[in-house]
């Protein structure tokens, strides 16, 4: 095993101290495990909702969006759009939504990863998945202005539906409609895999930092 | 790495597996998550109001009594109100399926607010469902040629709802047509009329339509005799050539549709039948019709004998008709049949050879015939005699068994002795006409020259649910005017629900305000939760389109109607996506020699394509899909001049053809208002006098 590869990884725990401090070293495996079955299975789950209420829509029409695609009255919803000029929204993200399940996956393997890292490499393996849930909400925000603010000038009610950026959370207002969006369970499952990733890697400091300096004082790393 | 620890091969193994988890979880992920895209997405997210308990404040009931005291209200009055009326968005609790008289149509009518909800079209072309007019070759306009020719009306006269196990299903409706003897099929998925039968012996049913227990068959029985063919025969040979019917119309349930092929009828004397019901539980099997005329006068007012009014009303009895269908059934399969107009028919000796057939008799002229929620008992109503008489299915039964006749009809067919299949006679009242029961051991009687509603008391298991003797009449209410039928809550299958009566009158008098020397029929709701003898009028509705006979009141929940087409491109002739169906993104003109077809989409608010140009004497083949998903966002389309017109709901397909005969600019725009920029939905179809140079027709 080469010196530089052991510096990545870090020391390895020796069977003795493993015996003798089990939760000190379990405790960030698996919170590290939970954070990213969390987000594994978020996959699954909605991220975001924004519901449209106006008056001959008694029920309001509903978007939902999952990492990977759309749902609810999309059809309805770029029907009315088309008035205003805006794009349907189907061509809003394509890459995002064919990438977030191999993304999320990676995500995924890496965290994974990050816990058989014992040095502080191991935080930029998990730094995605970290990053994910407010990465998530800065392209939604990107999208929704890039098509709020790029309306088709000779659409039919260009004249009274100016250019408008929908709020990604929270209400709005277009044209008759109320907007309200919020967030939904895999965002807010993704977020907790977030906090819980920070929250682990306290306790990998405290768990392998000593080892690892100890390790680095010798000048070679044990491999147990 | 030289030494491979153990642990650590372990956890190389372990990560292994998840790793490849992951990636099957991965690879299935990717599909079951992707959005299927034109599916349709039956949403049942209506919002229910809250309604809190009402606390009416002393200021209010003073304000109720000056209200009611300034309209002329009783406390009565108030209370029907109540009883009936929806606030905005509510639904009706029951809906009425109502024969549409001879719009050839049918109404439906919701229950307790008597509000119309819509008519469905079935034997008559109607403009606003697109029906007939989809131009030369429309499907409408083939079902309703009758030896090439289009009988575009209809006298609709009962509607039958089908049944499972003896209890509305809410999934097909039937309805005959007595001036044609035709019987139509509609799907309550999405209320459209699928398939009219013409029946090839007769030109006049009555009895039409009545389903048996699991709608294995509809039934469809005659009225005025004619030759089996209906060809010519004079009055003279009435009794030797002139025929009465009961034809079994097998419906096929999958294919929503009658088999022509499978169906049969059984011939019967010239009397003229009149209605029918199908026996169920006790009596399932059977089939009872009534029948009038079996004096098989001919009339003649014009050579000065006695007119058919006479002619008919001799005898004191006539003959209740007791059919055995399941037996008729196995008649027909072994093959024991004569082809009249290549159709099966049961010749009247084949049924009284095999046990087909049996008459018992009836009092003179009487009307409908209804069995009881548990089949043990079949009503006639004496239309001519103030009594129904009960008969008993076990002792029909046990005549048959012992061979209890009391002589044989002039045509050989056997006849039941009458006080041995007889179980009670119950005076109710002048005219009774028809009768459907309740959830209370209550039977419900029409009297048409009372003009009242009889309710009396049932015997036998049913003489513990109320507190009357069995048998008798509990009392009457009094309706305007000139009763025909009456319907309850599903109040002629196994079991009834009770609670509301209507009263189909066929005469409104003063009631309402005068339509000219033409007034509506009045529809008049009764209360008949109480048992007892209250039971009040709530609701008077005017039926103001047609002149309706029958009506089956099923609860409103049963039915699983369609909000949409379930997916774009959808035929509703066909209950399947057509092939034909033109896609969004696929639109465009094409010309093969002299035919141009068109295919069109339709979205608010536009058709694309907007302009259609063929030369004159072109066979132009327009199919347009309506690709809206949204609940009630339907595109019409027309093109003046041409009479063409479609409704077309959302998903819906429609092909149109016609010669294109007429040269000129002819603007088309959707007729069904759909949008804001509905006016602007529309574009123009020109035609080029022939001669002038030819026009490209564009891709």
């Amino acid at each position: 095993m080469s010196n530089f590869f052991r510096q990545i990884v870090g020391p390895r725990v020796p069977a003795e101290e493993l015996r003798r401090h089990t939760a000190r070293f379990a405790t960030p495996t698996v919170i590290l495990s939970i954070a990213r079955v969390l987000l594994l299975a978020s996959i699954f789950f909605p991220y975001w909702h924004m519901n449209l209420e106006a008056p001959q829509y008694p029920d309001g029409l509903q978007v939902t969006a999952y990492v990977n695609y759309l749902s609810g009255d999309v059809r309805e919803i770029d029907g009315l759009n088309h008035y205003i000029g805006m794009r349907p929204l189907h061509e809003a993200a394509q890459l995002e939504r064919t990438s977030a399940v191999w993304m999320i996956i990676a995500m995924f393997l890496l965290v994974e990863g990050a816990a058989f890292v014992h040095s502080r490499w191991a935080v930029l393996l998990a730094l995605p998945a970290i990053l994910f849930p407010a990465g998530f909400l800065a392209d939604l925000y990107y999208w929704l202005s890039t098509f709020g603010q790029n309306l088709d000038p000779h659409a039919p009610l260009s004249s009274s539906v100016k250019p408008f950026t929908p709020p990604v959370l929270g209400e709005g207002l277009v044209g008759q409609f109320r907007t309200v969006a919020e967030a939904g369970t895999g965002w807010w499952m993704a977020a907790l895999a977030s906090v819980l990733t920070i929250v682990a890697f306290v306790f990998h400091r405290r768990a392998y930092k000593p080892l690892f300096d100890r390790a680095a004082g010798e000048g070679e790393t044990c491999v147990a | 790495m030289k030494h491979t620890h153990p642990k650590m091969s372990r956890a190389t193994w372990a990560l292994t597996a998840i790793c490849g988890f992951t990636f099957a979880l991965g690879v299935l992920a990717e599909p079951a998550l992707a959005q299927p895209e034109n599916k349709a997405e039956p949403k049942s997210r209506r919002r229910v109001r809250e309604v809190k308990p009402v606390e009416i404040t002393p200021g209010q009931v003073s304000d109720l009594q000056k209200l009611a005291n300034d309209r002329k209200l009783t406390v009565e009055d108030i209370m029907a109100a109540a009883k009936t009326y929806l606030p905005s968005g509510r639904h009706d609790d029951y809906l009425i399926f109502a024969s549409g008289g001879h719009s050839g149509q049918m109404f439906v009518i919701g229950v307790p607010t008597m509000r119309l909800l819509r008519s469905i079209a079935v034997f008559t072309p109607e403009p606003w469902q697109g029906y007939g007019f989809s131009g030369e070759k429309d499907p409408v306009r083939e079902h309703l040629q009758i030896n090439g020719k289009e009988i575009n009306w209809a006298d609709t006269h009962h509607p039958a709802l089908s049944e499972t196990a003896g209890d509305y299903d809410g999934e097909f409706l039937f309805i005959g047509d007595k001036a044609n003897a035709r019987l139509a099929v509609i799907d309550l998925r999405d209320w459209e009329t699928k398939q009219i039968v013409k029946n090839p012996i007769t030109i006049s049913d009555h009895g039409a339509a009545f389903v048996t227990p699991n709608t294995d068959y509809v039934v469809e029985g005659g009225q005025y005799a004619v030759p089996l063919g209906y060809g010519y025969a004079a009055a003279e040979d009435y009794q030797k050539s002139y025929r009465g019917m009961v034809t079994f119309w097998k419906f096929d349930r999958k294919a929503g549709r009658i088999d022509e092929s499978q169906s049969f009828a059984i011939e019967l004397p010239p009397y003229w039948q009149d209605l029918f019901d199908a026996g169920k539980l006790a009596s399932d099997g059977f089939v009872f019709g009534n029948s009038f005329n079996t004096e098989m006068a001919t009339g003649g007012v014009e050579q000065g004998k006695p007119p058919f009014e006479a002619g008919t009303t001799q005898r004191d009895m006539d003959y209740l008709h007791i059919v055995d269908w399941k037996k008729a059934e196995q008649v027909f399969k072994a093959g024991k049949i004569e082809k009249v107009k290549n159709f099966a028919v049961i010749k009247l000796d084949t049924s009284i050879a095999e046990g087909v057939l049996y008459f018992t008799p009836e009092p003179k002229s009487p009307h409908g015939v209804d069995v009881t929620p548990n089949g043990q008992y079949i009503v006639i109503a004496g239309k001519l005699d103030p009594h129904v008489t009960v008969y008993s299915t076990e002792k029909i039964k046990k005549a048959i068994a012992e061979k209890k006749f009391s002589g044989k009809d002039s045509y050989g067919v056997p006849i039941l002795d009458f006080d041995s299949v007889k179980e009670a006679q119950v005076e109710l009242g002048l005219g009774p006409l028809h009768t459907q029961f309740d959830n209370q051991g209550y039977a419900y009687t029409s009297l048409f020259l009372d003009s009242a509603v009889a309710r009396w008391s049932l015997g036998g298991e049913y003489a513990d649910k109320h507190p009357e003797k069995p048998w008798t009449l509990v009392t009457k209410t009094p309706v305007q005017y000139n009763i025909g039928h009456l319907v309850t809550a599903e109040g002629d299958t196994v079991s009834p629900d009770g609670q509301y009566l209507v009263a189909m009158n066929k005469w409104s008098v003063d009631r309402f305000y005068p339509t000219g020397p033409l007034l509506p029929q009045n529809f008049q709701l009764v209360d008949i939760t109480k048992n007892g003898t209250t039971m009040p009028v709530l609701y008077d509705s005017p039926i103001g389109v047609g002149e309706p006979h029958y009506a089956q009141m099923i609860k409103a929940d049963k039915l699983k109607t369609w909000t949409v087409y379930p997916e774009l491109g959808w035929n509703p002739h066909t209950q399947m996506i057509d092939p034909k169906a033109p896609k969004a993104g696929k639109e465009g003109i094409v010309r093969e020699g002299s035919t141009v077809v068109v295919n069109m989409t339709a979205i608010r608010s536009h058709f694309t394509p907007e302009n259609v140009e063929v030369n004159e004497g072109d066979r132009v083949i327009w199919r347009i899909t309506n690709c809206e998903r949204s609940q009630d966002a339907t595109h019409g389309f027309c093109i003046g001049g041409y009479n063409i017109n479609l409704s077309l709901e959302p998903g819906e397909f429609t092909e149109i053809e016609f010669t294109a005969d007429q040269a000129g600019t002819y603007p088309f725009y959707c007729t069904e208002f759909c949008s804001a920029l509905h006016l602007e939905m529309a574009g123009y179809f020109r035609v080029k006098p022939a001669g002038a140079t030819v026009g490209q027709a564009t891709k």
